[in-house]
């Protein structure tokens, strides 16, 4: 084997890749797939608002009840809120130095968006499926 | 360890601003803004979902002025995320890292907030009308 710098890591964990941090690149990967995803999700969202400014209840039901509607609707959902979470998770951890209490936050900042994605996905289905 | 007790950089009460920097905050507070958004979207969907009364009632709150300065600024927080995200991801194919191509495309960004959000609310004023 031809390590031609002095390195503490072991060959195994080089080959993991995963760094001192044990997490790699697996904050960054997801926060730029979300990000790229949320490109055109929310490019459809503000011209599909922009179309119902103005329109009555009856009018947003029709509009869930379009598959397509739906669909993009809860991935803007579940991407919003991941997308929120990586990057909330970075300003807690820059921000709040102790330890107790960075975790707590961090603990009820990932609660609270499991639950406001939960309760946005059923409203969609709601929406699409009954009215 | 003895520190001396000069101030520290970035001593920002005298540290000049800069486009790089403020665009680079602005990414960070509008995010967490949009955060509130994202929960503000929840409650409109979920509204809708409950019934036509908790729906009259969420539509009446964003038609008044706290509703509708909301609405601006969420719109403003979207475009300009938007735009630098896409700067963002741009720079992470290692391009555009030069300081005048980094000035450049913050300047665009900013232009590009703008007339966004312009031609959004002109759109969706003119929709209202309807």
């Amino acid at each position: 084997m031809a390590v031609t710098r002095a390195s503490m890591r072991s060959p195994l964990g080089r080959v993991f890749g995963l760094g001192s941090a044990k997490e790699g690149v697996e904050h960054w990967w997801k926060q730029r797939i979300t990000a790229i995803a949320l490109v055109p999700l929310v490019l459809w969202f503000v011209i599909a608002v922009i179309g119902l400014v103005g329109a009555d209840r009856t009018a947003l039901v029709a509009w869930m009840h379009n598959p397509m509607s739906a669909v993009f609707m809860i991935l803007l959902i579940v991407a919003s809120f991941w997308h929120a979470a990586l990057g909330l998770q970075v300003v807690i951890e820059d921000y709040i130095h102790g330890e107790a209490m960075r975790l707590t936050v961090l603990i009820v900042m990932r609660l609270l968006c499991v639950l406001f994605v939960v309760r946005g996905i059923l409203a969609v289905l709601k929406l699409a499926l009954a009215g | 360890m003895i520190s001396d007790p000069r101030p520290l950089s970035p001593h920002l009460q005298i540290y000049r601003w800069q486009l790089t920097s403020v665009l680079s905050i602005l990414h960070r507070a509008t995010g967490i803004a949009l955060s509130v958004g994202a929960i503000l979207l929840v409650c409109w969907i979920g509204a809708a979902a409950d019934g036509p009364e908790p729906f009259a009632a969420f539509q009446h709150f964003m038609a008044s002025w706290l509703g509708l300065l909301l609405l601006f600024g969420w719109s403003v927080a979207l475009f300009y995320h938007l735009c630098n995200g896409i700067r963002h991801l741009w720079w992470d194919t290692g391009r555009g890292l030069e300081l005048k191509s980094v000035y450049a495309t913050g300047w665009t960004v900013v232009a590009a907030t703008g007339v966004l959000t312009v031609v959004a609310w002109i759109a969706g004023l003119s929709q209202w009308g309807h």
